[in-house]
């Protein structure tokens, strides 16, 4: 089992949902968060006085999967995100010790399948 | 002069500034998070542009007497308008404070507008739109209807606070503006959520408010007439509500909040015209057809024929004021407002006749020119910001400045 974390740029994020649910991932949590990468952010002022914390709002989604699901999440995901300019996110694939599901206590493969 | 009309009018002067703050929040909270500065700074740039220009020029052009289709400027810089009253439009108020009154409408009337290119127009093509359409597209329709000399006054039109001079003005250039921007990027009819619907409502709620100075000070008195439009306006606004409340429950299962003040501010629009004309029982019949109207307008027209209005400055302003503009020709009587005039309701078919030529007038101008217009301005510094600072937002990129902060 994997934990696939991704970070896409957020308006993207109807796409890559639609490309996953067509590769029959419906297990998702998606959260906002601030980043940045080589993409540049816009440097903020307020009465003259610069803000230089430069981060750009971004979508982290996080997909608990199979081993077999890794691949499919993945091409889903690019798919979805790509634009090809600078700013388009990473993902990340994480080993995943346990799962539990919290209504049934069923464990394992079974809980995200 | 009257102590008591001079004070009324300009209590109202105030309550109508306040509706352009209030048309911001009212904005605002419909855009994405964003963008939500960019309706606020827009909004607040108009308030000062247009202050300054009214008292520059736009006062004269629109009021002063000229021909049938501009005034003059005689008054270019307020030289002539003073403390006395200047009787062609009142003589209880002060002529400054008829033209202090006036700037407010001067103002909101543009930027109703921009609800139609929100979150992709450039700052610097606004700006120089704003100016130019101040000055050749709302002077000269303001001076036809209640300039002196103006040709739809002398006609005989009946718009008591601005369906035709404001509503549908600004609405039919939103149109143009929706079309010729373009759709923003992503948008296949789909909603974006109004990132803060209590901003809305709170901005729906103080445009009620100032709009009890819109049209009842419309009255220029502190009179039987101020109470009577102060009455029509209260009540076509809640009759509407009502009824978009109705529509959402009966097709999209459930009363929305977001339905309830588009309604409201949809009947206010429907009442402008007739505030000073129409009976409350009138005023309940105009306020719920023009939910009905302005909803399907909304929800049907507007996905079926693909425009991205986003913020349905069109289907509320536009469509509104020709409904109210055509109703006031249904329903004026000489019984509410003896220098008015009588509607097809009252056996004077004439009156909507009037009506209408006044409205198809309106449309066909504002069209062309704001057409005309953004040509211009797309010629000289383009309209649109990029696609990147589209997907960024205009707060961070047309401002620098971010409307709400996530880590501190």
């Amino acid at each position: 089992m994997k934990l696939i974390v991704a970070i896409i740029q957020p308006q993207k994020l109807d796409e890559v949902k639609a490309a996953l649910y067509a590769a029959d991932v419906n297990l998702i949590t998606v959260s906002e968060v601030l980043g940045h990468g080589r993409q540049k952010g816009v440097t903020e002022v307020y009465r003259g006085v610069k803000e230089t914390g430069n981060l750009l709002r971004k979508v982290r989604l996080e997909i608990a999967v199979n081993d077999s699901f890794v691949e499919p999440t993945i091409n889903a995901i690019v798919k979805g995100a790509r634009t090809g300019e600078l700013g388009d996110g990473k993902i990340f694939v994480l080993p995943l010790e346990r799962v539990v599901r919290i209504r049934t206590g069923e464990e394992g493969s079974e809980a995200i399948g | 002069m009257n102590a008591g009309d001079t004070a009324f009018v300009l209590v109202c002067a105030a309550l109508v500034l306040l509706m352009t703050p209030a048309l911001a929040f009212f904005y605002g909270g419909m855009v994405r998070r964003k963008n939500v500065l960019s309706m606020l700074m827009q909004c607040m740039f108009i308030v000062c542009l247009v202050s300054v220009q009214w008292v520059a020029y736009g006062y004269s052009l629109s009021f002063g007497s000229g021909s049938g289709f501009i005034g003059g400027l005689q008054w270019a810089g307020l030289g002539g308008v003073d403390g006395a009253p200047y009787a062609f439009y009142s003589a209880t108020i002060p002529h400054q404070a008829f033209m202090i009154f006036q700037a407010m409408f001067a103002i909101i009337t543009p930027a109703l507008i921009i609800g139609a290119f929100a979150e992709r127009m450039k700052f610097s093509a606004f700006a120089i739109f704003m100016l130019l359409w101040s000055t050749f597209v709302y002077d000269p329709i303001a001076h036809w209807v209640w300039g002196e000399g103006g040709w739809l006054r002398n006609m005989g039109v009946l718009d008591f606070a601005g369906g035709t001079v404001v509503h549908i003005n600004a609405g039919v250039a939103a149109l143009v503006c929706a079309l010729m921007l373009g759709k923003r990027r992503g948008y296949c009819g789909t909603a974006a959520p109004p990132h803060n619907l209590p901003f809305t409502v709170l901005g729906a709620g103080l445009l009620w408010f100032g709009w009890f100075g819109f049209n009842s000070g419309s009255a220029l008195s502190a009179s039987g007439l101020a109470a009577t439009a102060f009455v029509v306006t209260n009540t076509a606004a809640a009759a509407a509500g009502l009824a978009w409340a109705l529509m959402d429950w009966i097709f999209h299962e459930k009363p929305t909040l977001f339905g309830v003040a588009t309604g409201a501010v949809a009947g206010l629009v429907a009442i402008t015209p007739a505030a000073g004309y129409v009976t409350p029982l009138a005023s309940i019949f105009i306020g719920a057809i023009v939910s009905v109207v302005c909803w399907l307008a909304i929800t049907k027209l507007k996905s079926r024929l693909g425009y991205d209005d986003t913020l349905d400055a069109f289907g509320v302003h536009g469509i509104g004021g020709i409904w109210g503009a055509l109703a006031t020709g249904l329903f004026a009587t000489r019984a509410v407002n003896d220098a008015g005039g009588d509607g097809l309701f009252r056996d004077n078919p004439a009156q909507l006749l009037t009506q209408g030529i006044a409205v198809g007038a309106t449309i066909a101008y504002s069209a062309v020119a704001t057409f005309v217009i953004l040509k211009v301005i797309d010629a000289i510094v383009g309209l649109r910001v990029s696609e990147r600072e589209e997907a960024i937002g205009l707060d961070l990129t047309q401002h620098r400045e971010a409307g709400y902060t996530v880590l501190e």
